[in-house]
């Protein structure tokens, strides 16, 4: 398991876009994944709030869900998203870090789903959450 | 007496200035490097490549969350646009002030439903955006992005807004 968390940490800091965005992952076994990415003021989408937009958060989701199929148990090599929707529960507090977690909870032959849920600081409410499809095997 | 229509640089200038204040007031957008290109009212997204974009380095392909957020800014844009434009055609839009501050909030994203149809190549990605349904309080705006062939996109979305509230 440390090598796969190893192999999975490296793969993220491999990712240009990933790294871009200051992404770290936080946590990752069998099927969940945990990553988190700091506040920034490059990625501001409302300029009257300092609100980050949508699409940084999409790809903090995005990036999160596809390191749960990743590391679950059933799917040993790499994976492409086929679907993904968000829906954003609340504006994320400007200056706070947002912490995503994703769990794959069932893969099939050819197919992987995943769920995710995004949090700043309070995490009595998430700011977002996600539902998505992706391919296994290649 | 019938309005003389007004002469085409003052229109051409008038919206190129509009569109630019409400691009360019976005950092999002500067990071992604997404600028706009337009025809009368049709706007097509530009997504320039660039190596910060890519997600998987071994294909090399588009991060997918690139791909999201490139649909999601085109699509929020396009429909932000089309909800000032009515102000702008009219001079309810103080021209001569323009700002971000002048103009409306943005609207809200409900929900985002993307659509991978397949891998973003490292080239330049270009996207346009329909407003479905635009109504006071909801809108629907569907967006397709592609590269090389128009034929082919590569990624779809579909979302859900919360429209500003016009000030009375």
């Amino acid at each position: 398991m440390a090598d796969k968390y190893k192999m999975a940490s490296q793969f993220i800091q491999a990712l240009p876009h990933a790294r871009a965005l200051g992404m770290e992952l936080e946590q990752l076994e069998g099927g969940t994944a945990t990553i988190s990415m700091p506040y920034s003021e490059k990625l501001i989408g409302d300029p009257a709030t300092g609100v980050i937009h949508g699409g940084a958060v999409s790809a903090l989701m995005d990036t999160c869900c596809g390191a749960a199929v990743m590391c679950h148990p059933n799917n040993l090599s790499h994976t492409a998203t086929i679907d993904l929707r968000i829906e954003y529960l609340r504006p994320a507090t400007p200056g706070q870090r947002i912490k995503t977690t994703a769990t794959c909870y069932h893969v099939t032959r050819s197919v992987a789903f995943v769920r995710a849920t995004a949090s700043d600081e309070d995490e009595t409410t998430p700011v977002a959450t996600a539902t998505g499809t992706f391919t296994v095997g290649s | 007496m019938k309005k003389r229509p007004e002469p085409v640089q003052v229109v051409k200038q008038r919206r190129d200035a509009v569109l630019r204040t409400l691009v360019e007031g976005v950092p999002y957008i500067q990071f992604l490097g997404i600028e706009f290109e337009r025809r009368g009212d049709e706007l097509t997204g530009i997504l320039p490549f660039k190596e910060d974009l890519i997600g998987n380095p071994l294909l090399p392909a588009l991060h997918g969350g690139v791909t999201a957020a490139f649909l999601e800014v085109t699509a929020i844009i396009s429909l932000s646009w089309s909800f000032i434009w009515q102000d702008m055609e009219s001079g309810a839009l103080d021209i001569e002030n323009l700002d971000r501050d002048h103009l409306p909030r943005f609207p809200k994203v409900i929900d985002f439903t993307v659509d991978y149809l397949r891998s973003g190549l490292p080239r330049d990605g270009y996207a346009r955006a329909q407003v479905t349904r635009a109504g006071r309080r909801y809108a629907s705006v569907h967006v397709q992005s592609w590269q090389d062939n128009r034929a082919r996109p590569f990624a779809q979305a579909t979302g859900h807004f919360v429209m500003p509230q016009r000030k009375d």
